[in-house]
């Protein structure tokens, strides 16, 4: 993992998945922001995907488990399609708060990713 | 139309489905890499992630059955995470490992706490005898 760029991912999820909150709070049905940046925040997922693929070859490989990095990648690989989904067939408001959510979850999970390929306590 | 997956319920589900997903992702790596190391905890992490799956399922599908199923779920829910969390505090030799329940979720910021509370109050509104399912 490249540190600034998993920094800058997490702050796209977390952005993204607070406006969508506010928006579907606010009574909005999925738009092309809320859907666009829940894309954005796929497209994150999506390089990191491919930089965790090439990184060990270039001396860059986690400090933690490897699998574990890799459940939680792909898991939230597939959260936010899931998400858009969902708002592409359900247009009520709360499909919205749903894209927040996902992007939420995301961030959590890239979070987590973070600490376990650089941050090893025990 | 089942009257549990509409409007907020429909978000409730997302975040059931999202914890189920994350519980029995994380126990089964444990399971399948250090099972030795504390066989208890990950058994326990397995077990919460079949509930958080069996309560997504039960939320999602309409009848009373279901909603029995849910209501039975989300109770084991509550009872894991208050007694596991409260144990983990107590005693912390007990779980030498992290699972969902452990310190409340906090591994999970507080999520396993807070969402059975809420799926009760959206159980209790959504009851069958105030709406025809």
């Amino acid at each position: 993992m490249i540190e600034w760029f998993t920094l800058v991912q997490l702050g796209v999820a977390v952005v993204a998945g607070l406006l969508c909150l506010v928006m579907g709070l606010a009574g909005r049905i999925p738009s092309d922001i809320t859907m666009g940046v829940t894309a954005l925040v796929e497209l994150f997922l999506l390089i990191q995907l491919v930089m965790a693929i090439v990184a060990p070859a270039v001396g860059n490989s986690p400090t933690g488990s490897a699998l574990e990095f890799w459940v939680y990648l792909v898991s939230a690989v597939l959260v936010p399609p899931a998400a858009v989904f969902w708002g592409l067939i359900e247009r009520t408001r709360w499909s919205t708060v749903i894209l927040g959510v996902a992007c939420l979850a995301v961030a959590v999970m890239v979070y987590r990713m973070g600490q376990i390929w650089t941050v090893q306590l025990a | 139309m089942n009257s549990r997956a509409v409007g907020v319920g429909r978000v409730l589900i997302v975040i059931y489905a999202i914890l189920a997903l994350g519980a029995t992702a994380r126990s089964v790596v444990q399971i399948l890499t250090k099972f030795d190391v504390a066989p208890v905890a990950y058994l326990l992490s397995a077990v919460s992630g079949v509930i958080y799956i069996v309560a997504t399922i039960a939320l999602i599908l309409p009848g009373t059955t279901w909603y029995r199923i849910a209501w039975a779920a989300i109770t084991v829910e509550l009872v894991g995470v208050l007694s596991v969390g409260t144990l983990t505090i107590v005693d912390s030799t007990l779980f030498v490992s992290d699972t969902v329940w452990s310190y409340f979720g906090r591994g999970y910021l507080f999520v396993p706490l807070v969402l059975p509370i809420l799926g009760m109050l959206w159980l209790y509104r959504r009851r069958p005898s105030r709406v025809p399912s």
